[in-house]
């Protein structure tokens, strides 16, 4: 609650949140929302312009743009935000363990992070698609097995950083058990960095797996995904770019939306805005009796 | 009720393969009764701190035993209410996202469940480290360093151990301050009959709170001295560092 008290104060921050939030409930209930079926072909549509039935118009094979990118959500947004939250936990697990035990275990983690991190990420992800095939599914698959080595690291140098503390070493020395100092001081600190770093790696990952179906590696055709329709406008850029328009605007409102939201998540989570009670608000000393020009003056 | 035998501690030196060790603690033993102060001194880097954490058991020995009313100090178990801490850093001595009142609630509940009776304890412990009970809401960012630090010390009295170690608990304050949290110290000690571990490389302070003193050097033990007889030290080490003391 908080949290987004302080971030309420942002405005650029509020904005954020409000797209995200819109974006994720009209994903959700695209059925709803969507104003037709989005794999309908209708041939006499082709290319046309917008038009009060079809708002962003129609595509090469005169299906409805605008719900084309409504569906698009569900595997360019949801499907992304599935599979870092599940890289993301692996990562917190293991680095809380690494960082926290340190010794063997952190070494053991670390080494294989290491190797995990050694081979280039998008070689990596396409030599999983190569194994897995093609499909959304593999490449989200991928997506976890390639990143939950950099959350690890990440997660587990916050961690030591703050189990050095002396209020950790205060706990540890009471006899307070393990368990319980990592959820009940560890957690809460480290959570402002886990929140940054993975709402800032999101922008890239929806920007891979739009990559990905550009290449034609992601969601097959007919589904419609956001890289993928910007793969097919590609072939009319030039006669007519404004297809390339509607999916390319979304990616960028959705991804610098997530940016911005990392930013202020990073001065809202930060506890030196804790306040004990609400200052008094100061007002301004302002004299009640105006003293009025002319009388003073003469 | 402390004791401490024959402990090593080194630490590796240099990056993962290395086998070189630099050793911190050199076969050192004593042992502190109930209700005694023990003052530990010695300059930086003679080992105090690491002896301290041992004590603690946050790292173990590499030899050797500590053993806290005959079992080990290691088991969590053991420690769990009877040994506490205070640190040097009140900067960072108190978790940023508790209230003053949640911080010191932290260690009670462990003895204590029940809500009601620790709340008017709370009070209890804040009035006798010279807090308002109106500091139980703020956070630590909002408290001075004698503030927090007298915070700490509440936190660390509250689930009333029979040991107290003090890691430079008031090296970081200034001088007015340290006389406040001394004579605190010495007032809780009567009243609890605590025995308190007090590492410090200040003299003076450990002069005025300690009941005996251990002059550390160098990761060994150089001198064991009752505190009327500071003044009659045999070796040659504790007689420098008095004879280097700058009386005011």
């Amino acid at each position: 609650m908080r949290i987004f008290k302080n971030l309420s104060k942002d405005k650029l921050a509020t904005i954020s949140v409000t797209v995200i939030v819109v974006t994720i409930i009209v994903g959700l209930f695209a059925p709803f929302f969507a104003p037709h079926d989005p794999n309908q072909v209708n041939m006499s549509l082709r290319y046309a312009s917008s038009s009060w039935e079809y708002l962003l118009g129609n595509d090469h094979l005169g299906r409805c743009i605008l719900s084309r990118i409504i569906y698009g959500i569900r595997p360019s947004v949801l499907w992304v935000l599935v599979a870092l939250f599940i890289s993301v936990l692996i990562g917190a697990v293991l680095g809380f363990l690494s960082g926290y035990f340190r010794g063997k275990v952190d070494a053991f983690i670390m080494r294989v992070c290491d190797i995990m991190l050694s081979f280039p990420g998008y070689v990596m992800t396409l030599a999983i698609v190569g194994i897995l095939g093609v499909g959304l599914g593999n490449i989200l698959i991928a997506f976890i097995l390639v990143k939950w080595a950099w959350f690890a690291r990440v997660i587990r140098t916050s961690v030591m950083q703050y189990s050095e503390l002396e209020y950790v070493k205060f706990s540890k020395a009471s006899g307070i058990s393990d368990l319980k100092i990592i959820y009940k001081h560890l957690v809460p600190v480290t959570f402002s960095d886990i929140a940054v770093i993975s709402s800032s790696s999101i922008g890239s990952m929806i920007l891979q797996i739009s990559g990905f179906s550009f290449l034609g590696l992601g969601i097959q055709a007919p589904n419609a995904e956001w890289g993928m329709m910007l793969n097919e406008a590609r072939e009319v850029m030039f006669t007519r770019p404004e297809l390339m328009l509607a999916p390319g605007l979304a990616i960028v409102i959705v991804v610098s939306a997530f940016n911005f939201l990392s930013d202020a998540l990073q001065v809202a989570l930060d506890p030196k805005l804790l306040n004990s009670k609400k200052r008094p608000q100061q007002k301004s000393p302002t004299t009640t009796v105006k003293i009025q020009k002319k009388e003073v003056a003469h | 009720m402390l004791k401490v035998k024959g402990v090593k501690k080194s630490y590796k030196k240099g990056g993962l393969f290395s086998t070189e060790r630099q050793e911190v603690l050199k076969d050192v033993s004593f042992e502190c009764e109930n209700g005694v102060c023990l003052g530990i001194i010695g300059e930086s880097g003679s080992g105090k701190s690491t002896l301290g954490r041992l004590m603690l058991g946050i790292e173990k020995p590499d030899h050797g035993s500590i053993l806290f009313n005959g079992k080990e100090v290691e088991n969590r178990e053991v420690r769990l209410g009877n040994i506490s801490a205070v640190f040097q850093d009140y900067k960072s001595s108190i978790n940023p996202f508790f209230t003053v009142e949640e911080a010191i609630m932290e260690p009670l509940i462990i003895k204590n469940k029940n809500k009601k009776e620790n709340q008017s304890k709370i009070d209890q412990l804040l009035y006798r480290v010279g807090l308002n009970p109106s500091y139980r809401n703020k956070y630590p960012h909002e408290l001075s360093g004698g503030e927090a630090q007298r915070v700490g010390i509440a936190r660390a009295i509250s689930a009333e151990p029979t040991c107290l170690l003090l890691d430079e608990a008031i090296s970081s304050l200034d001088i007015s301050v340290q006389t406040q949290v001394l004579n605190l110290l010495k007032e809780l000690k009567n009243i609890y009959n605590m025995s308190f571990i007090f590492i410090t490389h200040d003299i003076q302070a450990a002069a005025y709170i300690c009941d005996r003193v251990i002059i550390f050097k160098d990761g060994k033990i150089e001198e064991i001295v009752e505190i009327e007889q500071l003044k009659n030290v045999q070796s040659d080490y504790a007689k420098q560092l008095l004879q280097s003391l700058i009386t005011f």
